[in-house]
C-alpha cells in the first residue's frame, strides 16, 4: 500500500459521503415553493431558504441607481414579495422562473441570491417577426 | 526487440482521431451558424459541446465498467488497463462537462455553482473517479490492484442514472434533458438538432481514439514495467 494515495483515497470518500449525506439531503429539497411557506411560516422565520417559483407579471421594480430589486415571487397560489439588491440576470423577467435565495423579515422576503431557472426547450426567435418601431424605441430605452 | 520502431499510435487510431477532429470542426461550424435561442441568445452554443460532453464521459465510466467485469470474467490484464483507459478519458470529459456547464451557468442562472441535485449528483460522480484513480495508485499488487479498480468501475456506473434523472426526481435549477429519453421526446428546434448530433458524434469518434491510443500506451508501460521488474 502506497499510504499518500490511500490517504487521499480516504479523504476523497469522506468528501464524498459527506456530500451525498449531508449535501445531497439538503439539495434534494432545493427550493420551497411559496405555498409551502404559507402552509408553516414559522419554520422558515429567520432561516436562510431558498424560495422558488415564477416571477409575477408587472411586478417588477428595479432602480438601477441604487441597485434595489422588488418583485413578486408566485406559485400560482401564494404570492411574496421579495427585496434584492444588485443588478438581475440577463434572464430576468416576467413570468420568468427564479431562486432566491436570502431570509424571511415578516412578510418580505429578503434575497442575496438570484437565479434564474430556464428551460430544456431551445428555438430561434420568430422567423420574420419584425419589431414595430415603437418596440425598438422601447427595447433602446431600456438599455440605458 | 523491433519494438522500439514500432509508432505510437496504430494507424486506425490515427484515422479515428482525425476524422474525429474534422467532424468536430464541421459540427462546430453549423453551430456556429445555427440561430440564437429566443430566451438566451447566443449564449445557447455552448450546449452543443456541454451535451456531446456530458453523454460521451457516461459513455466512458459504462465502457470502463464493462472491461472491468470483462477483467473479472477473463482475468486478462489488457481488460484492466482499457477499463482505467476508459475511466481517465471519462474523467476528461466529466471535467470539460463541469467547466462548460459553469461557464453557461453564470450568465444564464446567474452563479457558476449552486448545490442543487444535478450539480452535486455530479460533484459526487467526478470525485468518485477521482477516488478510483487514487485507489489505484495505492495499491501496488498488479492483480489486487486490477480487482479492486474492478469493482469500483462496476460501483461507479450507479452514478449515472442518478446524475441523468435528478433533474426528473428533485427539484433543481438544471434543465431537464434536451434530448429527453424519459418522455421520448427532443426539445429543441430543426435547425439546432444537426449540430448538436454531429459534435456529439464526432465527441464520441475522438473517445474510441482516446481509448486505443490510452491502452496501447498503458500496454507498453506494463511490458516495460516487466522488463525492469
Amino acid at each position: 500500500m502506497r499510504t499518500k494515495y490511500l490517504v487521499g483515497f480516504l479523504v476523497i470518500m469522506a468528501a464524498i459521503a459527506y456530500l451525498a449525506w449531508g449535501g445531497l439531503g439538503k439539495s434534494l429539497v432545493y427550493y420551497v415553493l411559496p405555498s409551502e411557506y404559507a402552509d408553516n411560516p414559522q419554520k422558515y422565520q429567520g432561516k436562510r431558504v431558498r424560495l422558488g417559483g415564477l416571477v409575477k407579471e408587472g411586478s417588477v421594480q428595479f432602480n438601477p441607481k441604487t441597485l434595489q430589486l422588488k418583485f413578486i415571487i408566485t406559485d400560482g397560489v401564494v404570492e411574496i414579495p421579495v427585496e434584492h439588491e444588485g443588478t438581475p440576470p440577463e434572464l430576468f423577467k416576467d413570468n420568468q422562473g427564479v431562486v432566491v435565495e436570502g431570509k424571511f423579515a415578516g412578510k418580505v422576503f429578503h434575497g442575496d441570491n438570484l437565479l434564474i431557472k430556464h428551460s430544456e426547450s431551445y428555438k430561434p426567435p420568430q422567423q420574420g417577426a419584425k419589431l414595430k418601431p415603437e418596440e425598438v424605441r422601447k427595447l433602446l430605452e431600456e438599455a440605458k | 526487440m523491433g519494438n522500439s520502431k514500432r509508432k505510437l499510435t496504430d494507424s486506425l487510431s490515427s484515422f479515428l482521431l482525425l476524422v474525429g477532429f474534422l467532424v468536430f470542426l464541421i459540427g462546430q461550424y453549423l453551430a456556429f451558424k445555427a440561430p440564437p435561442d429566443v430566451q438566451q441568445g447566443y449564449l445557447v452554443r455552448i450546449l452543443y459541446v456541454h451535451v456531446g460532453a456530458a453523454w460521451t464521459a457516461y459513455l466512458a465510466f459504462i465502457v470502463a465498467a464493462v472491461y472491468a467485469i470483462l477483467y473479472l470474467w477473463k482475468q486478462n490484464p489488457s481488460y484492466d488497463r482499457l477499463s482505467a483507459a476508459s475511466a481517465e478519458i471519462g474523467l476528461l470529459f466529466m471535467a470539460l462537462t463541469l467547466f462548460g456547464g459553469m461557464m453557461w451557468a453564470r450568465p444564464t442562472w446567474g452563479v457558476y455553482w449552486t448545490w442543487e441535485p444535478k450539480l452535486t449528483t455530479s460533484a459526487i460522480l467526478t470525485a468518485f473517479y477521482v477516488g478510483y484513480f487514487l485507489l489505484r495508485q495505492a495499491i501496488e499488487d498488479p492483480e489486487f490492484r486490477a480487482k479492486a479498480a474492478a469493482a469500483a468501475a462496476i460501483l461507479g456506473v450507479v452514478n449515472i442514472p442518478i446524475n441523468y434523472m435528478s433533474v426528473y426526481w428533485w427539484r433543481s435549477i438544471h434543465q431537464t434533458a434536451t434530448f429527453d429519453i424519459v418522455n421520448r421526446k427532443l426539445h429543441m428546434d430543426p435547425s439546432m438538432v444537426l449540430p448538436m448530433l454531429i459534435d456529439l458524434a464526432a465527441i464520441n469518434i475522438l473517445f474510441v481514439a482516446f481509448l486505443r491510443m490510452k491502452g496501447a500506451i498503458a500496454a507498453r508501460a506494463a511490458a516495460r514495467e516487466e522488463i525492469y521488474d
